[in-house]
């Protein structure tokens, strides 16, 4: 096992609602789970590969090189812009569950040696959905790239744009795209990731432009909601629909990549798209 | 506060902002989906001299439900797009109730292409009440012909203003709805989720729409409030549908003045704005960081 694969000291893998927390259960084969194992697999699910969805600070911990992590605008955080029915206490309630401050967590880090800007939706904050401060977070990570030259990750899971705060989450798909833009004018790599469920206003703006897409097995991709779909075409739609393997099979994103060759698969893409090391890139 | 910083030329003054309305936000979205409201296409063939259809996206099919084209704009070639929302049943049969399917957005994105050769501006007029959801739209990437879209659109090499004269519905609404100018009418509604979506979702009770359409701040003058619009155009008296006569000069005032205003604007320019425009868009709180 790669060095990588050891639970890093700085962000420790959260235990969440599991019985006793010493088993989990596979939502998918309903195997239990020595809890220890399923971290040891990265949360994958050793009896059937199920990918367990993975808080943000997780994802940061099992992609990135141990402590190689800065965290960017911690202190950003949502208001309530249009006085939206129980909006303050639904974000009381993501802040308390989750012991972060928004849905999005970015920073700057190395990946195998290469210097990155990354970002990573939590879908455990109110769904990952998108609004102002999510859209500000992943502009500005766009931003520094840009800046400092360095390439941009972006992981999502998100159940897309923020209904409270209304049409300005709907203004962050533009604001992040448009960002986005401008990596791609500079000739500087946009990986774009996305994990289990990716849908909505996210997969409508930054999550669809990236150079490569990469997914993981089984997540769910999507635009508009299965429910909606159904109702307006009035046929139930097939169990594999906007999975990550119907959106390959349909030409929609360029590989499935198990979460376990997420690591070596980024670092050959960052290779060959030019990223700077880190030992290069220190300060003399 | 306006969200558009680009200076008012001496040739045109902007008329006072209407008033306040006495509907509510319900009656509104009402009015903004009246079958008799003048419809996108509408505003086109009125407004766009010598109008010619262009057709197809290159890569699948035409698609009905988007109207795109060439033709002159008082003096000024222009490319024009906007949604193909019918007037009665069969119309809207015909048009699919102008909800665009991925190819629509491709055959938009291909006309701005166009405009942006010849620097000839975008007009974008905007009416639909979203993207198709389709089993075959997911599957030609609806979400992706959205996304690039809206990419390309804040970095086309050419002006582009956006007229909102309906419903301006979400994502399907932004594919179409990036630009330097945006502005929108009197009784139209732009919003992230329709009114029943909301109510579905967050009280599980399609009939609860009413009390959505006040939460999401999804009139004009919300949308003035919060930085997302540039402009409300008046509409007559109960609506543009009373006398769309009226409503059509009343938008072609707005465009002669705002095209004017970005016309002389060096595209560099223009592009940096039209940038920090929609990277101002949000608001938040910020404490000195903590990491």
């Amino acid at each position: 096992m790669s060095p990588w694969l050891r639970k890093p000291k700085y962000a420790a893998l959260q235990r969440r609602e599991m019985p006793g927390g010493l088993w989990a259960k596979c939502p998918r084969c309903k195997n239990l789970i020595y809890q220890k194992e399923l971290e040891r697999n990265l949360q994958v699910c050793p009896k059937c590969g199920y990918h367990h969805r993975l808080s943000a600070t997780d994802r940061i911990a099992v992609t990135l090189d141990p402590g190689s992590f800065v965290e960017f605008d911690a202190g950003l955080t949502s208001v309530d812009p249009l006085g939206f029915t129980d909006y303050p206490e639904k974000l009381e309630e993501a802040r308390r569950r989750t012991g972060r401050a928004e849905a999005a967590f970015t920073g700057m880090g190395a990946l195998d040696g290469f210097r990155t800007i990354v970002a990573a939706l939590d879908f455990f904050f109110m769904g990952g959905s998108m609004g102002s401060v999510v859209g500000e977070k992943v502009a500005r990570a766009a931003e520094r790239a840009l800046e400092q030259r360095l390439p941009l990750i972006i992981f999502s899971a998100s159940g897309g744009a923020r209904m409270q705060e209304g049409a300005l989450s709907l203004m962050q798909l533009a604001k992040t795209s448009a960002a986005v833009a401008r990596l791609h004018a500079e000739r500087l790599p946009y990986i774009s990731v996305m994990c289990d469920p990716t849908t909505g206003g996210v997969t409508a703006s930054f999550a669809f432009l990236g150079d490569v897409i990469l997914a993981e097995p089984g997540a769910l991709i999507g635009f508009a909601g299965r429910r909606v779909i159904e109702q307006t075409i009035g046929r139930r739609l097939p169990e594999d629909f906007q999975t990550a393997e119907f959106c390959r099979e349909h030409g929609l994103i360029d590989m499935i990549v198990p979460r376990d060759q997420l690591r070596p698969q980024l670092s050959r893409l960052l290779r060959f798209f030019g990223a700077p090391r880190v030992a290069l890139e220190e300060p003399a | 506060m306006a969200a558009n910083p680009l200076p008012t030329p001496d040739s045109g003054v902007p008329p006072p902002r209407p008033a306040a309305p006495r509907l509510s936000p319900w009656e509104i979205v009402q009015l903004a989906r009246h079958p008799q409201r003048p419809k996108a296409p509408d505003f086109i063939f009125h407004l766009v001299r010598d109008f010619t259809e262009l057709h197809g996206d290159r890569l699948f099919r035409d698609d009905p439900a988007l109207l795109a084209g060439i033709g002159w704009f008082e003096d000024q070639p222009v490319a024009v797009i906007g949604p193909y929302k019918g007037r009665d049943t069969k119309e809207n049969l015909a048009h699919n109730f102008g909800m665009p399917n991925p190819e629509g957005y491709r055959k938009a994105l291909r006309v701005m292409k166009l405009a942006e050769k010849y620097g000839y501006p975008v007009l974008s007029f905007i009416d639909t009440p979203a993207a198709f959801p389709g089993d075959e739209a997911e599957e030609r990437g609806q979400a992706q012909a959205i996304a690039q879209n809206i990419m390309e659109m804040s970095t086309l090499h050419t002006p582009i203003l956006v007229v909102i004269t309906g419903e301006g519905g979400s994502g399907g609404a932004l594919a179409m709805g990036v630009g330097d100018a945006v502005l929108m009418l009197q009784y139209a509604i732009y919003t992230v989720i329709p009114p029943e979506g909301c109510a579905a979702i967050l009280w599980r009770d399609v009939s609860r729409a009413k009390e959505a359409a006040e939460a999401l701040r999804l009139t004009a003058w919300d949308l003035t409030g919060l930085g997302i619009i540039d402009e409300i155009i008046p509409e007559p008296e109960g609506g543009a549908h009373q006398d769309p006569d009226a409503a059509t000069a009343a938008v072609r005032e707005a465009l002669g003045r705002h095209l004017q205003a970005v016309k002389d604007v060096p595209i560099d320019r223009l592009l940096d704005l039209r940038y920090e425009k929609y990277r101002r868009m949000g608001r938040q709180m910020e404490s000195l960081a903590r990491g």
